[in-house]
């Protein structure tokens, strides 16, 4: 509608400090090396996008900071802190929220309850008081469950809201999953590949849920993704990897532009 | 009625402050609004808009679906003598701009960023279109237009203003009169422009007191708000009835939790075009279908008892003690559960109009408990003409007129009305009104029927549509192209049909296939199909539709009138008519001229006695994008029957 632009967008945005910093980071399987000394930034309330062909350690980045794996060297500074390697637990509490590329929800679970796992770092009544939903507990619950309605307003899950997950189509449990994270109230959402397997209507709508995510509640929003059209619609700016080593760093324009990234990520001219 | 809109929210909420008024249903809980603070909320926006200049006697643009603050936004312009102007809210961008531009519309309001999107998008057509207020600011803040503004933001204005000026709301309400103009409702219109019907708060309550009165409808009713805002049967239904008989209204929480919401309400009154009772009926079939045999065999156990029991006591008619109980029986094991299920145990009163009804449709409600009723009516003569009495249903009837109504038939065949109810006249248009309204008060309806031995009005077609067969065996004969589609609708696996035959030697008619219905029969048969184009083109559906002609046939056979109409040939159509496409009214009428000159080749091909024809369609998608869809239709001639003589 309105053609604005990115500097503008920015501006409207208020994208602000860098609040993740990647450095000198170098992950390694045995003899394979996943991650070659990767180092980029991560500004508050922007769409970072990590792009890059199967096999290039999109994925390997993001369990890095997530803290599932532990790079060999280098450090990540997340919001002042500067780390070696972190844990997921420690990372949760911190504020980093993630989605998975092959879903991780409870199956036999309603859409309701798998949103509400995601409170769970804040549910602060003890299990007893749980069970027995007494008095404090309940009223806590309740706060909890307009949190998620919130989120199933959000994302448009109105209809599943009581339909177990496994019932779903594969798109909407994408969103459910994504709600799940939202549930955390993260400052930092990591994505991995949210639209893999989609169809072309589903990525459109999961495209305006990040934008929507990032907009509305200013959430910062690390997305791997490889299609590169929605990448470059989305993202403020976007690190290039490709065998481990980066190899473009900047905004979609910047960086579709830059030869080497022509080369190893598009290829070359036919 | 010497009374107006807002006058009847001030009684409410001075009355019964504290009962409900409307509900929404938000965040997963059903949120409810009070009189008081419905009418609370009327008088800030009143305030709210006047402030914004909103003047006496202009029109106001509301557009979006059955949400409480747009029928706050209504009513508070009708406080200040404002007219509001509901459009459809899945009309197109363009389709907004003759209505905003007719009426001189200023100030509208919609619903969300959709609604938004599409009034900015034709700002530059519409000039005067200088204020959009919206109720749901999702996804709008980095919008950065003149005169774009909050619903919030005008309640705060409107709060403002009223705690300065605490009379005004008041006095301006005490200065309406009950027939100044209360709302206009653009008719859809299957040829031309729209055209605007004007109505008084009088017309549109004196016909909702009518309804009202008809079926003793109490305070006590609720009803669930799911059809077009811009459509007067859901404002009738959830506005003039609602503000007449003080009744809760419930709104869904959108679109796709309908089926949800309804069950969870439990409506007492309900309305719904034949459209819907009829996917509701597919759904039950196809799932019964689906079920375990001990499900199915007793479902249509029961359901046979139904069919022969049901109707005949709903009417009060004499049924035997041993039918009484397997009915009793049935109804304790698969008729009320089905109604749980749907939504409906608690339906006192149920509608139906618009459209015909399929008996067997007609008659599944009935029989499993539902009193399903039929009432005949229009935008002009806001609603209720004629309605069908508890204990005299039937399929084929449209029912006895209502308080107030008298109707004739002219000499053309057409049905005339003079009632209360009827519209003060079509907006800056007399040439339209006075083709309508007679000078003595009568209302052309254009539809062709008449009034019965039992005194029910039945009517057969649009004046206009119903033709003659020229030339062939049948030279003269009457030709309701209506009549035949509806027979051929009210078989399962037909969505749609386009009849043709005026002036024509025989009837030729394009089917819509229901892809649901026959996708699931191809299912249930292992018959592969690679989507929608290529099902409609298998030779196994051409038999199963071609079945259904021949039966259709048979019907119209019986009666000599209309023996003239049976359908001779007919092709299987491979895309299905859409009313973004233009192919079917914005309210899901087939437009017979247009699909006539969009399919023309179909149509030559049809009289021309070819096997099969090619031919390419451009379609609209949901985004706007257009694409082609192709396909080689095969056509199929089927069996006609000779007229059965009346037993003399």
């Amino acid at each position: 509608m309105n053609m604005t632009s990115p500097a503008e967008i920015a501006a409207v945005k208020k994208i602000g400090d860098v609040i993740l910093h990647v450095d000198n980071i170098s992950l390694a399987f045995g003899g394979v090396k996943a991650l070659a000394d990767i180092s980029f930034d991560v500004r508050e309330h922007e769409i970072r996008a990590i792009i890059g062909p199967n096999g290039a350690g999109k994925s390997s980045m993001l369990n890095c900071i997530n803290g599932v794996y532990q790079p060999q060297e280098g450090s990540i500074t997340f919001l002042g802190k500067t780390f070696r390697h972190m844990n997921p637990h420690q990372v949760a509490q911190m504020g980093v929220a993630r989605t998975f590329q092959n879903l991780a929800l409870f199956k036999g679970m309603s859409v309701l309850d798998n949103i509400m796992t995601g409170r769970n770092l804040r549910i602060k009544s003890n299990l007893l008081l749980q069970a027995l939903r007494i008095g404090p507990a309940e009223r806590e619950e309740m706060r909890h469950r307009e949190f998620v309605e919130h989120i199933i307003d959000f994302l448009e899950i109105q209809p599943y809201r009581k339909v177990p997950v496994g019932q779903l189509p594969y798109g909407l449990q994408k969103r459910v999953d994504l709600g799940r994270a939202l549930a955390m109230e993260p400052r930092l959402l990591l994505l991995d590949e949210p639209m893999a397997g989609m169809n072309v209507e589903e990525k459109q709508d999961m495209c305006r849920f990040v934008l929507d995510v990032n907009d509305e509640f200013g959430t910062t929003v690390v997305l791997i993704e490889h299609d590169m059209g929605v990448v470059m619609d989305i993202s403020d700016r976007v690190v290039v990897l490709d065998y481990g080593r980066k190899i473009g760093d900047g905004p979609p324009e910047e960086v579709r532009a830059n030869p080497d990234v022509i080369r190893a990520y598009l290829g070359t001219t036919h | 009625m010497e009374t107006t809109f807002p006058r009847l929210l001030l009684a409410h909420a001075a009355k019964r402050p504290h009962a409900a008024a409307m509900r929404e249903k938000e965040y997963g809980i059903w949120q409810t609004f009070t009189w008081a603070r419905f009418a609370s909320m009327v008088e800030s926006v009143a305030c709210g808009l006047h402030d914004a200049g909103l003047q006496r006697g202009e029109h106001m643009v509301v557009v979006g679906t059955n949400r409480p603050r747009l029928y706050a936004m209504m009513l508070a312009a009708q406080s200040i003598g404002a007219i509001p102007v509901p459009l459809y809210q899945d009309a197109a961008a363009a389709e907004c701009v003759f209505p905003i531009n007719n009426a001189d519309v200023r100030f509208a309001l919609a619903e969300d960023q959709e609604q938004v999107d599409k009034l900015l998008e034709i700002r530059a057509q519409c000039p005067q279109l200088s204020a959009i207020y919206y109720d749901d600011p999702r996804g709008l803040r980095n919008y950065n237009e003149p005169g774009l503004h909050s619903l919030d933001s005008l309640i705060a204005a409107g709060e403002a203003f009223a705690r300065e000026h605490p009379d005004f709301f008041r006095a301006e309400v005490d200065k309406a009169s009950p027939d100044d103009v209360a709302a206009m409702f653009f008719t859809s219109g299957t040829t031309g422009n729209p055209k605007g019907v004007v109505h008084s708060h009088r017309t549109l309550l004196d016909r909702g007191s009518a309804g009202q009165e008809f079926d003793k409808l109490t305070d006590k009713e609720e009803v669930l708000a799911y059809l077009p805002p811009a459509w007067i049967g859901q404002n009738i239904f959830s506005y003039a009835q609602w503000l007449a008989a003080g009744y809760v209204v419930n709104c869904p929480e959108s679109a796709s939790t309908i089926a949800i919401d309804l069950k969870e309400i439990g409506p007492t009154y309900y309305f719904a075009p034949p459209r819907i009772f009829e996917g509701l009926l597919t759904t039950v079939m196809i799932r019964m279908e689906d079920a375990g045999w001990i499900k199915r065999t007793m479902f249509h156990k029961f359901m046979d008892v139904a069919k022969r029991v049901g109707p005949a006591l709903r009417d009060r008619k004499p049924v035997g003690s041993a039918d009484r109980v397997l009915y009793a029986i049935g109804n304790l094991l698969v008729y009320g559960p089905l109604r749980n299920n749907l939504g409906f145990s608690r339906v006192r009163v149920a509608y139906t109009a618009g459209e015909a009804i399929g008996p067997d449709l007609f008659t599944f409600y009935r029989s499993i408990g539902i009193n399903l009723k039929q009432l005949y009516g229009s935008t002009e003569t806001a609603v209720f003409v004629c309605l069908q009495p508890d204990d005299q249903v039937r399929a084929d009837t449209v029912g006895v007129p209502c308080r107030g109504v008298e109707i004739k038939v002219n000499e053309r065949g057409e049905v005339m009305v003079r009632s209360p109810g009827l519209l003060k006249g079509y907006y800056k248009n007399p040439e339209a009104t006075n083709e309508v309204l007679t000078a003595d008060g009568w209302y052309h309806t254009n539809d062709a029927g008449f009034i019965d031995a039992s005194g029910h009005l039945k009517i057969i077609d649009r004046v206009k549509d119903v033709g003659r067969i020229a030339g062939g065996p049948n030279d003269g004969a009457m030709f309701a192209p209506k009549y035949v589609e509806n027979k051929l609708k009210f078989f399962p696996y037909i969505k749609e049909a386009v009849a043709y035959g005026d002036g024509r030697e025989r009837v030729c008619a394009m089917i819509n296939i229901d892809f649901d219905a026959v996708g699931n029969w191809a299912e249930r048969r292992g018959l592969q199909y690679a989507g929608y184009t290529d099902l409609a083109q298998k030779p196994e559906v051409y038999a199963l539709i071609k079945d259904c002609v021949e039966k259709v046939n048979a019907d119209l056979a019986a009666d000599e009138r209309l023996a003239g109409s049976q359908v001779s040939r007919f092709l299987v159509l491979h895309k299905e008519l859409d009313a973004d496409d233009g192919e079917l009214t914005r309210t899901n009428k087939v437009r017979r001229g247009y699909i006539a000159d969009k399919y023309l080749v179909l149509v030559d091909a049809l009289y021309s006695g070819k096997t099969e024809q090619h031919v390419e369609t451009q379609v609209k998608f949901e985004d706007g994008r257009t694409g082609i869809v192709a396909a080689t239709l095969k056509i199929v001639d089927a069996k006609v029957f000779d007229p059965v003589k009346a037993a003399a």
